[in-house]
């Protein structure tokens, strides 16, 4: 074929394991014609990212090649020489990262960032491809283009700096981009700009592109084809609106079908029940600097769960840090059954303790590695509830049984022998070995593949009937919040915008910023982007 | 089973290391029974040659050189792997207080730090010791105040990356004391550099009680110590004789031989593969 640009034939591709080495992509075909946009879905560990890099020539340490090739506009990457394979990239192939801030340098402006690439490969002198830089980022609609450019990293937005990120891939304009999660890191809101700044680039300048995302509804709005990825090797593949209308494997049907779980709504609390936990009137601010929650009030009633929901520095995880104990707030207080919990951790008696715990994001950095799934669960269960011997033997089992893991294999594992999912289940249980009346679930889903993050969703529902058990459900993906909540708080610049049980949330008229909220959270839908952009701009 | 197979994959340096540290610790443990005279017994006229009656000749008073040498390596080890525990004992639990109690306790901590680390330690020893007068005592407590505000730093610097995750906070949250949060949350997760510290630690310990001795101001004669065993017979150098760089030589064996061990430690404990 004329047109085809890259061609990716049975690769095989091994990493490096405790015992030798173990297939990571297991014989992929992959085709791409020119300014062809190709999406690549898979849970993590499907090995999509592997083979994004792949397309370019590239395995990461600790993995080789090991079979295949990889042909790029005639020429078989993986045969050229080191030196060749470099001038390619970076000059007809380029890469946008997932976290732009972690692939910048922060010690350099982003306009020498952007020269650095086209003068090494003799493209434009420095001042043309800074009089390029400032075109680019208008293109991709960055505020104030002539200037922004003189700027450090971290004096730029995370959506900034994605655009930025994209505009230098573009410097030498490249004849395949691979684009690895671009806008996983990034809100809602903020998404939606770089979606639209992305694609109208591409379509510009008919870059083909390889769009890697485990976000569906993302990869709808952005892919001519979608190829799914599991365990190394290809589900299926197929041009995107077929693929949508008419997934052919199961694997594909459940991927679809995960965004999907609603739980059943608890029934409205009577309006003489008295909630379990109450925050009123809450002003809180850290050490330097102006007030991160203002006047936040919200009730968490028995059995229920409280979706608190903002972008990225709206206050919720501060209001989480006030209930806590950890932040002693200005102003305003905080009930637990009634009774009025001390501002200060120290000051709290352990049975109040007990009664709020809390799960966190990072799962991995929520478990202590060096100690055993016994002592990790075992120890809240000693600690509040004195249990000791065989008795704690005898609950810890309990506990891991409730949530599906073998206690026989698990009992004695550390957290570094746990995949992510099984880790989340491990932070659940440690907050459920202590009994509490309220779990406090900081983003705990946003690390997680939509297939385990719907696993974990279904776990916490099931034991919230199981023990009577409420929510404060920190999140900022709103399915997360149609899928669990009962009620509904949403947050921006530590006020709470507008609050309700869920049903009147998701129905309008909404506040304002509910309304951008909701209305910038991709759907399934291939027009949805064109559609969205043309309300916007109206 | 997994030590041996732990030992094979380390590299012929860390092996030597492993060796030599080994033979010295042999050394120090059976110094009565190997060593063919006592370390203080005059057994013949001064500086006799090699060979004959005594293996490595006698010294500046005519005391056999290899009962002094197997003696010495005695004296200085233990004295110094005693003053890098104390140094260690002191400097670790300060720098965790320091890290997991933060506030005050740290600034007031972390500056007294300072300030010892701004004076040169050698010559800081040998003001101290000119106050307090010389002994083994003060020796080994003023070296190991001096080398813990080294322990200090590092066990600082890592348990505050410890103590910030959420695993850290969930202990607090869950209301775990201190000394909880430290020896079962903390603690089991800075092992790794903390043990190659100990390791480099020893070292410098070892290197600052020779100087001290060979100035006069360590380790007390009649008792036989490296660093005074390479001043008594360092006129001998003068006439071409090698005698004086034995205790030397003894005293960087060692160092050479654990800074490969911690080398190698140090480079498993960071992952890297080559």
């Amino acid at each position: 074929m004329a047109d085809t640009l890259l061609s990716i034939r049975d690769l095989r591709l091994e990493g490096r394991a405790e015992r030798g080495w173990v297939p990571i992509l297991k014989g992929v075909d992959l085709d791409l014609k020119r300014g062809e946009v190709l999406g690549l879905i898979g849970e993590s560990g499907a090995g999509k990212s592997t083979l994004g890099l792949a397309a370019m020539g590239y395995v990461r340490d600790g993995t080789r090649f090991a079979g295949g090739s990889v042909t790029f506009d005639g020429r078989d990457l993986l045969k050229l020489s080191p030196r060749e394979r470099r001038r390619l990239r970076g000059n007809r192939i380029a890469y946008v990262a997932q976290s732009a801030a972690a692939s910048f340098n922060p010690a350099h402006r982003l306009i020498d960032q952007y020269s650095e690439g086209p003068v090494i490969h003799g493209v434009m002198s420095k001042a043309q491809a800074e009089a390029d830089a400032r075109e680019l980022y208008a293109k991709m609609r960055l505020p104030d283009p002539d200037r922004i450019g003189f700027r450090y990293p971290h004096q730029v937005s995370g959506g900034q700096l994605q655009r930025a990120m994209t505009a230098m891939a573009m410097a030498s304009r490249p004849d395949l981009i691979v684009f690895d999660e671009p806008t996983t890191a990034l809100d809602v809101t903020t998404q939606i700009e770089v979606l639209g700044a992305i694609r109208d680039i591409v379509a510009e300048f008919d870059t083909a592109a390889i769009y890697i995302t485990h976000d569906l509804a993302v990869v709808a709005q952005m892919a001519d084809r979608i190829k799914v990825i599991r365990h190394g090797e290809e589900v299926e593949e197929a041009p995107t609106r077929e693929m949508l209308a008419a997934p052919r494997e199961d694997y594909t049907r459940s991927l679809w079908a995960v965004r999907e779980f609603r739980a059943d709504p608890a029934p409205a609390p009577a309006p003489d029940e008295k909630p379990v936990l109450s925050v009123s009137h809450v002003t809180a601010s850290y050490r330097t600097g102006p007030a991160v929650l203002q006047d936040v009030t919200f009730d968490i009633h028995p059995g229920r769960t409280l979706a608190v929901v903002g972008e990225s520095g709206s206050g919720k995880s501060t209001a989480a840090r006030v209930i806590t104990g950890l932040l002693p707030p200005d102003g305003g207080e905080i009930r637990l059954g009634g009774e009025v919990l001390p501002p200060r951790l120290a000051d709290r008696s352990r049975e109040q303790l007990r009664r709020v715990q809390m799960i966190y994001q990072m799962a991995d950095t929520a478990l202590n590695p060096r100690q055993t799934l016994r002592e990790i669960v075992g120890r809240p269960a000693r600690f509040y509830r004195g249990l000791r011997g065989r008795d704690l033997d005898r609950d810890i089992r309990q506990l891991l049984e409730d949530v599906e893991l073998d206690p026989d294999e698990f009992i004695d594992r550390y957290p570094g022998e746990l995949s992510g999912g099984q880790k989340q289940r491990v932070g659940i249980l440690r907050a459920l070995a202590a009994r509490p009346d309220v779990i406090i679930c900081d983003e705990v889903t946003s690390a997680l593949d939509q297939i385990v993050a719907d696993g974990i969703l279904r776990l916490l529902k099931r034991l919230q009937v199981e023990h009577g058990l409420s929510y404060m459900f920190i999140t900022h993906d709103i399915a997360t919040v149609r899928a669990i909540a009962d009620h509904v708080v949403v947050m921006q610049n530590g006020h709470v915008v507008e609050q309700g049980p869920k049903a009147e949330m998701f129905a309008p008229p909404h506040a304002a910023y509910t309304d951008l909220l909701l209305s910038s959270v991709p759907e399934m839908d291939p027009d949805w982007l064109t559609r969205r952009r043309g309300e916007m701009r109206a | 089973m997994r030590t041996l197979r732990l030992l094979s994959s380390a590299p012929p340096t860390a092996l030597f290391g492993m060796t030599v540290i080994a033979l010295y610790a042999l050394v120090v443990i059976l110094a009565p029974w190997i060593a063919p005279h006592g370390q203080t017994e005059i057994v013949g006229l001064e500086f006799e040659p090699w060979g004959g009656d005594y293996v490595l000749g006698t010294d500046n008073l005519g005391r056999d050189m290899l009962s002094r040498m197997i003696y010495g390596i005695r004296n200085s080890v233990t004295i110094a792997l005693l003053t890098t525990l104390l140094s260690f004992a002191l400097g670790s639990v300060l720098g965790l207080l320091a890290a997991t109690l933060g506030g005050w306790i740290d600034q007031v901590l972390s500056r007294l730090v300072d300030v010892l680390m701004a004076i040169p330690a050698i010559l800081f020893a040998l003001l101290l010791l000119t106050i307090t007068g010389t002994g083994i005592a003060q020796m080994i407590a003023i070296i190991a105040v001096l080398e813990a505000t080294r322990v200090f730093r590092l066990t600082r610097a890592t348990a505050m990356n410890v103590s910030v995750m959420d695993f850290v906070e969930a202990a607090r949250l869950r209301g775990e004391g201190t000394g909880w949060i430290i020896r079962r949350e903390i603690l089991p997760n800075i092992t790794s550099p903390l043990i190659a510290e100990f390791g480099l630690r020893f070292c410098f310990v070892f290197l600052a009680i020779s100087a001290l001795s060979f100035l006069g101001l360590g380790i007390q004669p009649p008792t036989a110590d490296l660093g005074a065993m390479v001043r008594d017979n360092a006129a001998l150098i003068t006439f071409g004789d090698m005698v004086p760089l034995l205790p030397a030589a003894a005293i960087a064996l060692l160092t050479i031989a654990v800074n490969f061990v911690v080398d190698w430690m140090l480079h498993r404990a960071s992952g890297l593969k080559s």
